[in-house]
């Protein structure tokens, strides 16, 4: 944790009937400038926590600080922090023009300088041409740059985003995320936010704070998030994912044995497993598992039944049937002298120690 | 024989095809809605179009006094009317007793000219024995004869086309010459009602509009089981009849009722003077907001409902007060929903019939009470159709003023 953080979150918790914690304990720090994504599927308590921080909702308990100042009894207009709705809440009677000038209003801003301010705000999002519009005659993608255009018009330090490119199809949502990514790099503000999709958030963040039932499961960056997930949730949860569920036979600093149904014992890298005899699940990336492997280069090598071939240009999906699963899924890649395999064939698969984590059951 | 080509296919023949492709769906839908239609201009259009027809159209002098109509026809109105004006009359009258319609004769003149009845009924009796001259016997019966006011009603109830009736229910007078008078200033009644009419409808949807809004917002935007609740609570007086409604608040408010002892018992008033709150202005007011108070939460509702609160969120996560976020944002957006309750509720209101009549007093009645007067009462349909096409009139160009200011497509009922 830094000395001086944007945003902390302190020992939060949240309720809202008094009887189940959507969110438990929540300790988060959230540096100036940085992007920090909030992952997680749905009532995993992320959206809570943004709203806590919007000053929505009250936490039931515990304290969230805004640059060092507790924010608890701070409400949300005095709190200055620019929020992207889901669906914009581009205020439907107004002009895109007088939506972004509402802020500067109440902010009692001279109207030279709100229409400046309005100007550069619109031409930053490309828009400048649409200032007398509606926001209904604006395109799904217009409204999302023009809500965001309004979140920043008022130079907040802070920029909440509530899955802000839900609304939008898949082609416009992958454009609109290097558009966000930009004006955060070149504006140098702090965004907050939240989405269901990992890949937007492994595409646009700095930080990834992965959710579930209430509890952050890991706080790291994309990379490390995706290479070194610390329990099953995030290995699982975080791209695509092969799970073996064992018991641990032996265990030696970061090695360890796992026996998977009485027959197999696979090598692999201890990361979240207890002592001997408990259960642990296995997790092995797709394209990190070889097609007839040199037996000299891995530790695990298995014969396998190759049962599905699902041809994606630049690799193959193939589903295996492996040590008693049959969901067992390899990523053969279309390399100039890849392995050709037939529905129905018998081969060899293997994979490093290192690539397979033992974690938590 | 030749077939149509796709080149040769000219717009009215692709018309007539489509026409007749489309003709057994639209025959079938026709006969599906003709019951409705057949029992709507039954019920509904052709009665109103026969009652509006009255305001403008009173055919009883000309259809039971021919020779009279007859000889008027060429009078001037001014001059002294002649022997053969008188033999007509006479004539008429006899025929008129013989077939006891003389009565609706009298009335009809009578309206033209007050005090004039009697003149008809008690000459008819006479009218088969005098003899010519006409002009000096029939004065010999009755001397108002000689009054040239008298002719002048006739002359003006002669006419069956006439506007009379729409002048009476505007306080004018029409003169047996065409020309139009105001009425004297003790018989200017009707513009009074109007205006009260109007008056109370405005005040009412305004209490509506200020007691119905909060009641609107809290059913939007309470947890779906209390705004269930008290969503039953709108609706169940809704339920109720109006005549029951209407009695309750008797009860209440009377001298003697609930409200009055309440406040003798506080002491706000001691028991010599208790407070006159109904069967005045007053208790109209309160009866109607009451009464109409769902037509003005139910649009509302419907209109609040569809506003997501992040409207509200944006407007303070911008920097919005409660205050400015309520009424730069929100309240904008819930016109559309003030429109259809205020104009659902007025147009209701300035129709109100039975509530004022029971509730009223004096002060208290309105336009429709006078309407039904004449139709029960003095039995003169005409005035009563004249007043409800001068109310429709004004309704009408309410309507249409609305259009031209709010605009109809931002009302939005539900």
């Amino acid at each position: 944790m830094s000395n001086n953080p944007l945003v902390r979150f302190q020992n939060v918790q949240k309720s809202y009937d008094g009887k189940i914690l959507v969110v438990k304990d929540l300790n988060l720090d959230v540096e100036k400038g940085e992007f920090l994504t909030m992952l997680g599927p749905s009532g995993s308590g992320k959206t809570t926590c943004l709203m806590m921080l919007a000053g929505f909702e009250p936490a039931t308990h515990g304290e969230i600080y805004l640059d060092n100042q507790p924010i608890n009894n701070v409400p949300p207009h005095k709190r200055g922090i620019g929020m992207v709705f889901q669906n914009y809440a581009l205020f439907p009677h107004m002009t895109v023009a007088e939506n972004l000038a509402f802020p500067l209003e109440v902010r009692k801003m001279s109207s030279s300088e709100r229409q400046e301010r309005v100007k550069r705000a619109l031409d930053m999002v490309q828009l400048g041409a649409f200032g007398n519009r509606r926001p209904a005659q604006l395109s799904g993608g217009q409204q999302q740059r023009v809500a965001v255009a309004r979140a920043l018009v008022f130079d907040p330090d802070l920029v909440l985003m509530d899955e802000p490119l839900g609304a939008l199809d898949k082609n416009l949502r992958e454009q609109m995320q290097y558009e966000i990514k930009h004006i955060h790099e070149n504006l140098g503000v702090t965004v907050v936010y939240v989405t269901h999709d990992q890949s937007e958030a492994l595409t646009m963040s700095n930080r990834i704070a992965v959710f579930n039932d209430g509890v952050i499961q890991q706080l790291a960056a994309p990379d490390a998030l995706y290479e070194r997930p610390e329990n099953a949730f995030v290995a699982q949860f975080i791209g695509e994912n092969n799970k073996l569920r064992g018991t641990v036979t032996e265990i030696d600093g970061d090695d360890c044995v796992v026996q998977i149904n009485d027959e197999a014992f696979v090598y692999a890298k201890a990361v979240n497993v207890g002592k001997k005899g408990e259960q642990s699940t296995l997790s092995l990336r797709p394209e990190r598992v070889v097609i007839s492997p040199n037996p000299q280069d891995v530790q695990n090598m298995f014969e396998a039944r190759v049962l599905e071939l699902i041809y994606l240009g630049d690799h193959i999906r193939t589903r295996i049937a492996l040590l008693g699963r049959e969901d067992f899924i390899v990523k053969v890649p279309n390399s100039a002298n890849h392995a050709f395999l037939r529905e129905g064939e018998l081969v060899t698969v293997g994979w490093l120690q290192e690539d397979c984590r033992a974690l938590d059951a | 024989m030749t077939t149509a080509t796709a080149e040769t296919i000219d717009d009215a023949l692709l018309k007539k095809r489509l026409d007749k492709a489309m003709f057994r769906s639209r025959l079938r839908a026709f006969l599906l809605v003709s019951p409705l239609l057949l029992f709507l201009f039954v019920a509904f259009i052709a009665p109103i179009g026969y009652f509006l027809g009255l305001g403008i159209w009173d055919s009883t002098f000309h259809n039971h006094m021919p020779k009279t109509t007859e000889a008027l026809r060429d009078w001037n109105s001014i001059s002294e009317p002649d022997e053969k004006m008188y033999a007509a009359l006479v004539a008429d009258m006899v025929v008129a007793r013989e077939n006891r319609t003389i009565g609706k004769v009298a009335t009809r003149v009578n309206r033209e000219k007050p005090g004039s009845r009697s003149l008809f009924t008690s000459s008819a009796r006479k009218a088969a024995k005098l003899e010519a001259p006409f002009k000096e016997s029939l004065p010999g019966v009755k001397k108002n004869w000689n009054d040239i006011a008298v002719w002048q009603a006739m002359k003006t109830a002669s006419r069956r086309l006439t506007p009379g009736y729409y002048a009476a229910a505007l306080d004018l007078k029409l003169n047996s010459d065409g020309s139009f008078q105001r009425q004297d200033e003790k018989r200017r009644i009707h513009m009074i009602l109007m205006l009260r009419t109007l008056q109370i409808s405005l005040l009412v949807t305004l209490f509506c509009l200020f007691l119905g809004y909060p009641i609107a917002y809290l059913l939007a935007t309470l947890p779906a089981r209390t705004s269930n609740l008290l969503l039953i609570l709108v609706l169940l007086p809704f339920w109720t009849s109006i005549l029951v409604r209407t009695t309750a608040w008797i009860a209440m408010l009377q001298s003697q009722g609930v409200v009055n002892d309440l406040l003798v018992y506080f002491g706000i008033t001691d028991d010599g003077s208790r407070y006159s709150l109904i069967y005045n202005k007053l208790g109209t007011l309160i009866a109607m907001t009451h009464i109409l108070l769902p037509f003005m939460v139910l649009p509302l509702y419907s209109v609040m409902k569809g506003i997501p609160p992040s409207y509200v969120r944006a407007a303070k996560s911008l920097g919005a007060t409660n205050w400015t976020a309520f009424w730069r944002v929100y309240a904008p957006q819930t016109i559309p929903g003030i429109g259809a309750g205020a104009i659902l509720v007025f147009i209701v209101a300035i129709g109100y019939y039975i509530t004022p009549a029971l509730v009223g007093g004096q002060e208290g009645t309105m336009i429709s009470n006078t309407i039904d007067d004449h139709m029960r009462k003095s039995l003169n349909w005409s005035l009563a159709s004249a007043l409800g096409g001068v109310l429709m009139i004004v309704v009408l160009t309410l309507y249409w003023l609305y259009d031209r200011v709010v605009g109809i497509d931002n009302m939005k009922l539900g």
